[in-house]
């Protein structure tokens, strides 16, 4: 049997006589292997931007919405009626045993000023067990105590956005900010969050103790109200058992019968930023499969051009067979030559691909994750279209009879 | 000692309706060190019996040996390793793979087998020297004469030791001149190195350098003897 090294430098000589075929053939591996590298860069790269958005979010996180109210007939959206209140938040606390803490919400827009400067904003009523919910921390200052949340103390925790739409470059902290012309002094500064998964401007928010919101700023109906309770479970696996807690605790409390609808909705804000992700996965999964399309195309191109090339070498088939070439000779000469081909393509297109890549994180602000995986793959998977649509050229020329091969013209 | 011997070759192609009895009941014996002609007109069976004796084409039926074994039904791989061992091959058209060098030539039938590149390599310079292409062994077969490229594809039958040697037409692209060199490193390569040579050809003058001529005719043997000086 011929020896792979003598066949790859036959394969070489041959690719190098027809330099433009050559490279033309190898442009759709090119293509192809770039492709699928900069999909997957991109598919990838958006996936773990989400699920860092979702870690924002705060993990194990459970969001408690007021109901809707029925008046006359006509059913309210969510919100439209304020039926959770302090109390019931306490309560979730203490006698659901899937969660970790709890902090009640009552939040509202309001402008804010600060010296000569103005700002509307987010205003969030809470408890200093917010920022435990929530997995946020402070980059300067300290947290609300339960002493500020008892006393109705004016202070508050300012976002990232906030902190510089106000101060600029100036240092918050204890400065005195008016909200809706309450004087309120800075005693905390929020660590930036970025956006959220629906690109909101998660640091565009003020927390104050909830007991002040309730009374010097958005003012309340009943007493204790609040528009919605943020809940950590205990863990990933115990979100669905506080789930089932807080609704069954909520409505004993609510007094709601047992064919009545609630008057409150529990949502699992992490379960539907796992769907999110799971549909961004599927996606990467969809570009990766179009761009392998594109290889799959590139290796239909080496066939042919593999075909073309032993119609065109005929007779030094035929002058190899008569000098003692058997068959598997003959058609590891062809398999190799193409598995050249795409191999050569392959690389070509592996720096192709980064390149790409690299281009559209810098110019198209597209997070982008190359991974090693998707380079290993790409490559292995040129070697094999190039062994695959070889193989048929390889296995017709094998075929051909000596005589007829050398007299073909 | 018998190198060749046929009984009853036959050979019957289907040309569309018709069927062309190429070679009919030939039986033949050709000894180690003879120096055969083939004659015949074109169409009297002398190709298609290099062929079948070349290994390259497998009689309808009949018996061949070749250096004392049945080749007459043997497969492809096995027929293509007997070629590679046994015969060399000089075709009229040369032959040689373009845009490959003269050294690189040689060194084909070296390729399925065996050979180590190094020894590959000796082999092949040792061939082309012999055969007086010397600081020739890089140029590419556009760049040599006829004469020269006929004698690197010499070169290339000699390589592998092969005892028998045959020749289609090896003069038929050559000038007189060109042509009686290559008949006379036949006779050399035939006296000196005792190599079995068949040589097909459609020329007396060519014909006469041999020792023995045979003719064929509608695929018969017509006629078998010493060759006329």
């Amino acid at each position: 049997m011929i020896s792979i090294p003598s066949t790859f430098k036959i394969s070489l000589r041959a690719l190098r006589v027809n330099k433009m075929r050559s490279a033309l053939t190898m442009l759709g591996i090119i293509i192809g292997v770039a492709a699928v590298i900069t999909m997957i860069a991109v598919g990838k790269g958006t996936s773990e931007k989400l699920s860092q958005q979702i870690s924002t979010v705060g993990s194990n996180m459970i969001i408690v919405l007021p109901g809707s109210t029925t008046a006359g007939g006509i059913r309210g959206g969510f919100g439209t009626q304020m039926t959770l209140t302090r109390a019931d938040a306490e309560a979730i606390e203490r006698e659901c045993s899937a969660v970790h803490v709890v902090a009640p919400v009552l939040n509202g827009a309001a402008q804010v000023v600060f010296g000569n400067q103005n700002w509307s904003t987010s205003v969030y009523g809470t408890t200093e067990a917010m920022l435990e919910v929530r997995d946020w921390r402070l980059i300067a200052g300290r947290n609300f105590t339960e002493q500020d949340i008892r006393n109705s103390t004016k202070v508050c925790l300012l976002g990232q956005t906030v902190v510089g739409k106000l101060f600029g470059a100036m240092d918050p902290l204890q400065q005195t900010i008016r909200i809706k012309k309450v004087p309120f002094t800075v005693i905390g500064i929020l660590e930036s969050k970025g956006q959220s998964v629906i690109g909101q401007d998660q640091d565009d928010v003020i927390f104050i103790p909830l007991t002040t919101a309730q009374k010097r700023i958005f003012g309340t109906t009943t007493p204790g109200m609040v528009r919605t309770i943020a809940v950590k479970a205990r863990s990933a696996e115990d979100l669905n058992k506080a789930e089932e807690q807080i609704t069954q605790l909520l409505r004993q409390r609510h007094r709601i019968g047992p064919n009545q609808e609630d008057d409150f909705s529990v949502r699992n804000l992490t379960q539907m930023l796992d769907l999110a992700q799971q549909a961004s996965k599927a996606m990467a999964l969809l570009l990766a499969a179009i761009a392998s399309i594109s290889l799959l195309v590139g290796g239909i191109g080496i066939m042919n051009i593999m075909l073309v090339s032993v119609t065109e070498r005929t007779r030094e088939i035929g002058i190899r067979m008569a000098v003692g070439a058997k068959t598997w000779d003959i058609r590891l000469q062809f398999i190799i030559e193409a598995i050249t081909l795409s191999l050569i393509g392959g690389m070509i297109g592996i720096v192709l691909g980064i390149i790409v890549t690299k281009f559209l994180s810098a110019f198209a602000n597209l997070t982008t994750v190359i991974s090693p995986f998707a380079v290993i793959l790409s490559f292995g998977f040129s070697g094999l279209v190039g062994i695959f649509f070889g193989f048929y050229p390889a296995y017709k020329a094998s075929l051909l009879n000596p005589i007829d091969a050398l007299r073909y013209e | 000692m018998t190198l060749i011997e046929t009984n009853k070759l036959q050979k019957i192609y289907l040309l569309g309706e018709n069927e062309v009895r190429a070679l009919e009941n030939v039986s033949l014996k050709i000894n180690a060190g003879e120096f055969v002609a083939v004659m015949g007109p074109s169409g009297s069976g002398k190709s298609t019996f290099m062929n079948v004796i070349g290994c390259l084409d497998e009689p309808t039926s009949g018996q061949y040996l070749l250096d004392g074994t049945d080749v007459s039904r043997m497969e492809r791989d096995a027929l293509a390793q007997i070629r590679n061992k046994k015969i060399g091959f000089v075709f009229q058209g040369f032959n040689l793979l373009p845009r490959t060098s003269a050294l690189e030539n040689v060194e084909v039938p070296m390729l399925y087998n065996d050979t180590s590149p190094r020894q590959r390599k000796e082999m092949a310079m040792w061939a082309l020297k012999a055969l007086g292409l010397e600081g020739r062994e890089h140029h590419h077969p556009s760049q040599l004469s006829g004469g020269q490229q006929q004698r690197v594809a010499i070169a290339r039958a000699l390589v592998n030791d092969a005892p028998l040697l045959l020749a289609d037409e090896p003069t038929g692209n050559l000038d007189t001149k060109t042509s009686v060199e290559i008949m006379e490193l036949f006779v050399r390569l035939n006296e000196e190195n005792k190599i079995t040579i068949v040589l097909v050809t459609h020329e007396t003058d060519i014909a006469s350098f041999s020792q023995r001529t045979i003719k064929f005719l509608d695929g018969h043997v017509i006629s078998d003897k010493a060759t006329k000086r």
